[in-house]
């Protein structure tokens, strides 16, 4: 009844279901700690128990978030045990030699894991400053243009549109970006300012597109930010191969370097690929949060989003409104592109060169609950796997996709907060509100 | 219940009237007691067995798919299949079987019109069919008269008569005490959720007033003579269009003078609205002036006419009033937040909005757990008295309050009305429209009223409210010839069609009336009118205006 366990899930996997139990019970550990110095009501026993269990399983942003976590590592966990084929044999015989499959299944799984924490946040087994530092330094350096498409995302969320396009806006902050890194000869520093705002003004120019049709003409945002992606990756695959803009000592699509001038510091020296575009983005983020909580014109933007007839009639104009989100929205997403070239992902142009780092921005927004610190955590939860995901390629032969696969996974679970009440039989406290923030927009 | 009875269940918003309709539907399962239904205990586990014991209900926002069609609405959760066949809808069946219940109980439905093209009081009528068709013998009718034109409901309680006569049960749930008069056989009043009291339909307006709140309830508003000063608004053949293109203000000429309250009367669409909204530069002025203070201000933006010192209650609080989720605070400073002490240049000051929001709450007595609960928690009195507060809290020049008090319970009506007259007193012009006559009569010093688009007259509060329901239905004192009593006429012979529309459209805004005798006297006309089933005539008062 009180008891704590009752309340755990018959997992269909063994294996992940010890892991995951041993992280709860660990995690449950400190909730009882706390529950206990609660004072607590009538009847001791009881509520002991059930503040304990009201608590973790209080459908709250954190636990779901954290079982999105767990369900969508167990969800790849049975995967990996799928799509490899020595492991999937063993299941053959798991009645002859259960132990096979169980171990093969449980070196699999876990060593997959393993290598997803060392390639993201520390290796034991390094011994330099550097190898230490690695995985971190790799984190950071996927993290940095997350936060700002993300912020983007959630930005133009808060407004009340749904910003689809910070991929087409990054596009154009790439490609601004990459033009003034290497058309224009300017000293050191100068170049570097003059290269991250170009492509904010890139991807603020993008931004403005939809956000003017929008105000003037009702056109749906999401309509028009699709079709300008479209716009901007084929502009992008014109335009490397152009005169004066291609290599000239190559044959395919790339472009000249960005000049040094124009590159983005390294943090932690050369050895390692962190650059100063997580400095920035940190700033991006508080910047974000200020405009958004402390400032007239978030109040404004907050309001339009809320209620745009309540707005307009207080005399807020939700036009102009639109407008600006739209801007600002395209001017972050122009400057996480930015960092794509500035930095050390690459130096050139290419046509790949923007990843995906636009529809991860969607994705970073909704897991960071569209609000700036979340959205910056949740890139950093992103930036992990995508550096795990490389070492865990490479060392255990788990395919990159699969961290892509695990983020989708990640953001169905969160969105469906309904879902994972299900699965662990949360409380249904707080979920409907959960449910209505992400469908808003639409 | 007896069988062809209609039981009014009266009390003030969050009463619980309801809660204990949906009970009884089986939305909503009792916590303790039981049901009974023909002296047997009935247990509802959901709609379907409140249906099957024979009770339908209408609820106050309508359970409608707006893209179907009437027949595809009523046997929508009852589809009949043809032949047997899922999947094969047998349309014609459930056509016949519409036509055939709108027609035994003269409830005219076009069985192919699609929901979103009807009027409001004919996609209640839909859904009235709706549960006719399932065989009911007991209508719960939740808030019918709260989306409809004085016209439209008395067409219901003319329905509502004929369902009687045909021997269903109706429970008619409301806060209007006239209609309760026009129409009940029984009055339950509900308090808080218990019964405290029943009463016969013959009790006055006062008693019942009192019964529902729970003390001795001042419908009347206190207020010295206005001491007007000089014109603050002035309007000049003003013309403005509705948001479908269609002419809805035709040439106003109106002004509002410092000290005074101006308080526009008319039933609903009648271009109210869009005179507010083209004053406040929330809608374009095709032609005429707007004046403030002798500065022209037609064309200016609403922030800007909220800056020249007007003040604005928005007619519907919750779509253009408020933003549900803001905090109180926020709410409070929602027009004025970027001006000293809340805003400098780009960044708010949170302290001086929560300092001055604990004032206002205090001051305008908003009954909320703190200034940082969402707007949305807060009943809908507590609500309304956040924008008024919010309104009132800066030095103004003109107040405009469009229906300052609809949907509001009756203590905050009371003190809502007085912040009004404070602030007259003060100097303020101020600029009431309510469908409510009782609210403009109670607080206007003047009254304007409004018919399609235009002002047809100006008169005293002291008019005969007989003469003003007459304006509000377009029939000016000399077009009316010399027959004062309306009531006589109606019953006169076969023209009477003409003169009780008028007479209905009074009585049905009277809703939350004085109870001065004239009113009593006419809610008997319309009930004896009501009973001769040819005194319906929709825009049968047309041949009267030309």
């Amino acid at each position: 009844m009180s008891d704590p366990n009752s309340a755990q899930p018959g997992s269909p996997d063994k294996e992940p279901a010890s892991e995951e139990q041993a992280g709860r019970t660990a995690l449950g550990n400190t909730e009882r700690a706390e529950a206990a110095t609660t004072p607590g009501g009538p009847g001791p026993r009881p509520t002991l128990g059930r503040l304990f269990l009201e608590n973790l399983w209080a459908a709250n942003t954190f636990t779901v978030t954290l079982l999105s976590l767990v369900l969508a590592m167990v969800v790849g966990a049975v995967l990996m045990i799928i799509s490899d084929p020595e492991v999937l044999a063993t299941y053959g015989y798991i009645t002859a030699r259960p132990s096979d499959a169980i171990n093969a299944s449980w070196t699999l799984v876990s060593e997959a894991y393993a290598n997803l924490f060392k390639g993201s946040v520390f290796d034991p087994a390094a011994t330099t400053v550097n190898a230490a530092l690695s995985p971190i330094s790799e984190t950071l350096t996927y993290t940095a243009p997350l936060v700002f498409t993300g912020l983007s995302v959630a930005l133009a969320f808060r407004g009340g549109l749904f910003n689809i396009g910070a991929q087409g806006q990054a596009t154009m902050g790439i490609i601004l970006a990459a033009l003034a890194g290497f058309l224009l000869p300017l000293p050191p520093g100068l170049h570097l300012l003059v290269a991250v705002l170009a492509g904010a003004l890139g991807g603020a120019i993008w931004g403005f597109i939809p956000g003017i049709l929008k105000a003037r003409t009702g056109a749906h945002e999401v309509i028009n930010t699709i079709m300008l992606n479209y716009i901007a990756v084929y502009f992008l695959t014109w335009l490397i191969v152009q005169n004066g803009v291609q290599d000239p000592s190559r044959t395919d699509a790339i472009s000249r370097p960005v000049d040094a001038s124009a590159q983005l510091p390294r943090l932690f020296g050369d050895g390692l690929r962190a650059h100063a575009g997580i400095i920035l983005a940190v700033l991006a983020t508080w910047a974000v949060a200020w405009l958004l909580n402390r400032s007239t014109l978030g109040f404004e933007l907050r309001a339009v989003g809320a209620n745009p007839d309540a707005a307009r009639t207080a005399g807020i104009s939700v036009t102009r409104t639109y407008v600006l989100v739209m801007v600002f929205a395209g001017a972050l997403a122009g400057l996480g592109g930015s960092q794509m070239v500035l930095g050390t992902t690459a130096a050139a142009l290419t046509p790949l060169v923007v990843a995906q780092i636009g529809f991860d921005g969607i994705l970073v927004a909704l897991l960071g609950r569209v609000k700036p610190w979340g959205v910056a955590l949740a890139a950093l939860l992103f930036g992990a796997l995508q550096a795990g995901g490389n070492r865990m390629q490479s060392y255990s032969g788990i395919s990159l996709e699969l961290v892509t696969v695990l983020q989708a996974l990640i953001v169905i679970f969160i969105a469906a907060p309904a879902l994972v009440k299900a699965i662990f039989q949360l409380r249904a406290a707080r979920t409907a509100r959960l449910q209505t923030s992400l469908a808003k927009g639409w | 219940m007896e069988p062809g009875e209609i039981h009014a269940l009266l009390g003030e918003n969050g009463a619980g009237k309801s809660t204990l309709m949906n009970v009884l539907y089986g939305l909503y399962q009792p916590d303790e007691g039981e049901i009974l239904v023909d002296g047997k205990p009935l247990k509802l586990r959901g709609p379907s067995d409140a249906i099957a014991a024979g009770i339908g209900m209408v609820h106050q926002h309508f359970m409608l798919v707006p893209v179907f069609t009437v027949t595809e609405n009523i046997m929508l959760g009852a589809e009949q299949v043809r032949g047997g066949i899922a999947g094969f809808l047998d349309r014609r069946r459930a056509r016949r079987e519409v036509a055939e219940v709108s027609e035994r109980y003269n409830l005219r439905v076009d069985p192919d019109a699609v929901i979103e093209d009807l009027p409001v009081g004919i996609q209640q009528r839909v859904e009235i069919v709706k549960a006719l068709t399932r065989d009911v013998d007991l209508l719960i009718l939740d808030e019918p008269t709260a989306v409809l034109t004085p016209q439209e409901t008395e067409e219901l309680l003319t329905v509502m008569r004929s369902l009687k006569a045909a021997g269903k049960s109706i429970v008619f749930i409301t806060h209007k005490l006239g209609e309760v008069k026009a129409i009940a056989d029984r009055i339950t009043v509900i308090r808080r959720g218990k019964t405290v009291g029943t009463a016969s339909p013959e009790a006055s307006r006062d008693e019942l007033a009192a019964l529902m709140v729970g003390r001795t309830v001042r419908l009347t508003v206190d207020k010295a003579p206005a001491t007007p000063g000089e014109p603050v608004l002035e309007l000049a053949n003003l013309v403005v269009d509705d948001d479908r293109q269609v002419r809805a203000v035709d040439g106003v000429d109106l002004t509002v003078r410092a000290g005074e309250v101006l308080g526009v009367a008319g039933v609903q669409g009648n271009g109210q609205t869009e005179l507010i909204e083209a004053i406040m530069g929330l809608r374009p002025v095709l032609a005429g002036t707007i004046t403030l203070d002798g500065q022209r201000i037609d064309g200016w933006s609403t922030k800007k006419v909220l800056r020249a010192g007007v003040g604005y209650v928005p007619e519907d609080r919750s779509v253009d009033g408020l933003v549900k989720e803001f905090t109180v605070a926020e709410n409070l400073v929602l027009d004025v937040y970027d001006r000293p002490p809340f805003g400098r240049g780009l960044s708010l000051r949170p302290d001086e909005i929560g300092r001055a929001a604990r004032e206002r709450i205090e001051q305008f007595d908003v009954r909320t757990s703190s200034a940082e609960a969402p707007v949305g928690t807060l009943s809908g009195g507590n609500q309304q008295k956040v924008i008024v507060a919010r309104e009132l809290s800066r030095p103004l020049k003109l107040f405009i309050a469009a229906q300052p008090t609809r949907g509001v319970d009756v203590g905050s009506i009371e003190f809502i009305h007085s912040r009004v007259v404070h602030e007259r007193d003060a100097g303020t012009a101020v600029l009431v429209v309510s469908s409510e006559l009782d609210e403009v009569i109670g607080l206007a010093d003047r009254i304007a009223v409004m018919y399609r688009g235009r002002i047809i007259g100006v008169v005293g509060p002291d008019t005969p409210r007989e003469e003003i329901g007459l304006l509000m239905a377009g029939i000016t004192p000399d077009q009316q010839g010399g027959s004062p009593d309306v009531g006589s006429a109606a019953e006169a012979g076969p023209t009477a069609t003409v003169d009780s529309d008028p007479a209905a459209t009074t009585d049905a805004d009277a809703v939350s009336g004085t109870g001065t005798p004239a009113t009593t006297d006419r809610d008997v006309a319309a009930t004896t009118d009501g009973v001769a089933p040819a005194a319906e005539g929709p825009g049968s008062e047309d041949e009267k205006n030309r």
